[in-house]
């Protein structure tokens, strides 16, 4: 059970990972794409700070429609929308929520997924952030479904995360500016799945 | 880094600020954000909206004026624009007759001008846009996200808005925009990197010998490194792309040769010495030739050839009247 305090600590532990992992994530974007995907994902992840304050009493699913909407007016760039529209999608699904199980984790999960591939049109292999999250999403559901505690499945779609982001090492992109850079993109990992992969690591230590 | 800024994060504001005061009878900026919108709006015209990352400069905010755009939105560096940011320009811009986004083709500023324009629509403003892609570096495949827009942005800006200052419909603006991105066709290559100010270091570093050939507006590696060849080399090499993708021979065109920034005019002459030779032995007419800074990548060493294939349309729209802070005509 996650309650809403608890949603509050989990977003602002998530900003301080992704402002202290600003300079790695721009480096990875540095070697194929354009070099400012941790300065912009730090720049919104300070400003969802900022907006958090004196929200205390508010339901998660209005918690996570702020930190959406927040990222997309402040982000930039296609991460901007992308992970705006994820936390939108997950916060529509979680309103007037007090607390969250492990179904809500899971149903949310799926809507924040759904957004991204939407507004991005994308799917897995190529070499997106969907390619820590969709793995991590369908571990977390087999392990939510036949009954593991939310920390053990939680940990399962963490593992499947990880080995999304080393997949993403192995094949070329085909979406978003990395996509310009053709076959000279394989051997690097893919920025917008490190920082979920990230987001994912945060949800699991806070739970 | 060694740059002649006062703050990395007032980079955008105080380059606006900058422009606008250049410019204080022609230009304004929104409060609300880093927006360029023209002193006197004019009713009665498609308005023109066009934006993208900074670090183009004078792309795009020195295109608003007379007889080009109406509204510009400026990003982050090398950062598409917000679409609250973006919708703010359409609103101040917006008149009865619609407003048309001119959008390069990148991931990020379709996003959030699909957003902003859907934004706009919930405001009963009719906006539509379209997406130009010039760039014959990338493959335009079902496998990419296709070609990117680059510096033949400019000459959608000038044409389109010569025809919406004619009080033309939104449906007829969008078409001879959409027409001077079939006809265009850029590639450019770098002997440097640029460094974006919140990074502090150079995208890629390259060597005193090496270049890279394919690359974008954003200081983003190219298609390909090698090593650095004769300035009539390497314009012969992004000509015969630009030529192979749509056939120019017997036509007229307008020429771009676009330093990436940190290129002198100097090499840029050389560079049109050479194309202008190359086309005249192609059958290849050229009506106009543009030799400057047009759409830049901060510092990055380097330039563009750009080729559009002009009808007589598309000519005396060329022609016609433009007065903003970086082209007039």
């Amino acid at each position: 059970m996650i309650t809403n305090s608890q949603m509050i600590d989990i977003l602002k532990a998530i900003a301080a990972k992704i402002i202290e992992e600003k300079d790695f994530l721009t480096e990875l974007d540095n070697e194929i794409g354009d070099g400012d995907h941790g300065i912009n994902m730090a720049r919104g992840f300070g400003a969802v700070v900022e907006k958090l304050e004196g929200m205390a009493d508010k339901d998660i699913g209005s918690l996570l429609k702020t930190t959406g909407m927040t990222l997309v007016s402040t982000v930039g760039g296609a991460s901007g929308p992308l992970y705006g529209t994820a936390f939108m999608k997950a916060g529509a699904v979680l309103k007037d929520k007090n607390e969250m199980d492990a179904n809500d984790l899971v149903a949310a999960m799926e809507a924040a997924i759904g957004g991204i591939q939407m507004r991005g049109k994308a799917t897995t292999g190529e070499k997106t952030m969907l390619d820590a999250l969709c793995p991590a999403y369908d571990a977390l559901k087999a392990g939510v479904e036949a009954g593991e505690d939310l920390k053990v499945a939680l940990t399962k779609a963490v593992e499947a995360a990880e080995k999304g982001v080393e997949y993403t090492k192995t094949i070329a992109a085909t979406k978003g500016r990395a996509s310009y850079v053709g076959d000279r993109s394989i051997g690097h990992q893919d920025p917008g799945a490190t920082s979920s992969l990230y987001i994912l690591k945060v949800l699991l230590a806070n739970v | 880094m060694k740059k002649l800024i006062n703050a990395v994060e007032k980079v955008e504001e105080e380059m606006i600020l900058g422009l606008v005061k250049s410019a204080p009878d022609k230009l304004r900026k929104l409060d609300c954000g880093n927006v360029v919108v023209r002193a006197n709006k004019k009713e009665g015209k498609v308005a023109l909206v066009s934006g993208g990352g900074s670090g183009h400069e004078p792309a795009h905010g020195g295109y608003v004026g007379e007889g080009m755009l109406d509204g510009a939105v400026a990003g982050a560096v090398f950062t598409s624009p917000t679409p609250d940011q973006i919708f703010e320009a359409i609103k101040a811009v917006a008149t009865d007759k619609g407003v048309l986004c001119i959008v390069k083709n990148y991931t990020g500023d379709i996003m959030n001008f699909e957003m902003a324009i859907d934004m706009a629509k919930d405001e009963d403003i009719k906006a539509d846009y379209v997406v130009v892609n010039d760039d014959v570096a990338v493959k335009d495949s079902l496998y990419s996200t296709g070609r990117r827009g680059v510096a033949g942005t400019i000459l959608v800006h000038k044409i389109a808005g010569a025809l919406a200052e004619t009080g033309a419909s939104l449906e007829e603006v969008k078409a001879v925009a959409e027409k001077v991105i079939a006809n265009v066709r850029t590639m450019g290559m770098a002997i440097t990197a640029c460094t974006v100010p919140a990074a502090g270091k150079p995208g890629f570093e390259l060597s005193d010998t090496e270049m890279e050939i394919g690359i974008g507006i954003h200081g983003e590696p190219g298609t390909r490194r090698e090593a650095l060849k004769k300035a009539d080399e390497i314009a012969d090499e992004l000509l015969g792309k630009i030529t192979e993708d749509i056939d120019y021979v017997g036509k007229e065109v307008a020429v771009i040769v676009n330093g990436m920034g940190g290129t002198p005019l100097m090499e840029l002459y050389i560079i049109n010495n050479f194309v202008n030779d190359y086309l005249g032995k192609k059958g290849i007419k050229i009506y106009d030739t543009m030799v400057g800074n047009y759409m830049t990548s901060i510092e990055m060493a380097g330039f563009s050839i750009t080729l559009l294939r002009l009808d007589d349309e598309l000519k005396k729209l060329y022609d016609a009247k433009a007065d903003t802070p970086a082209l007039k005509r």
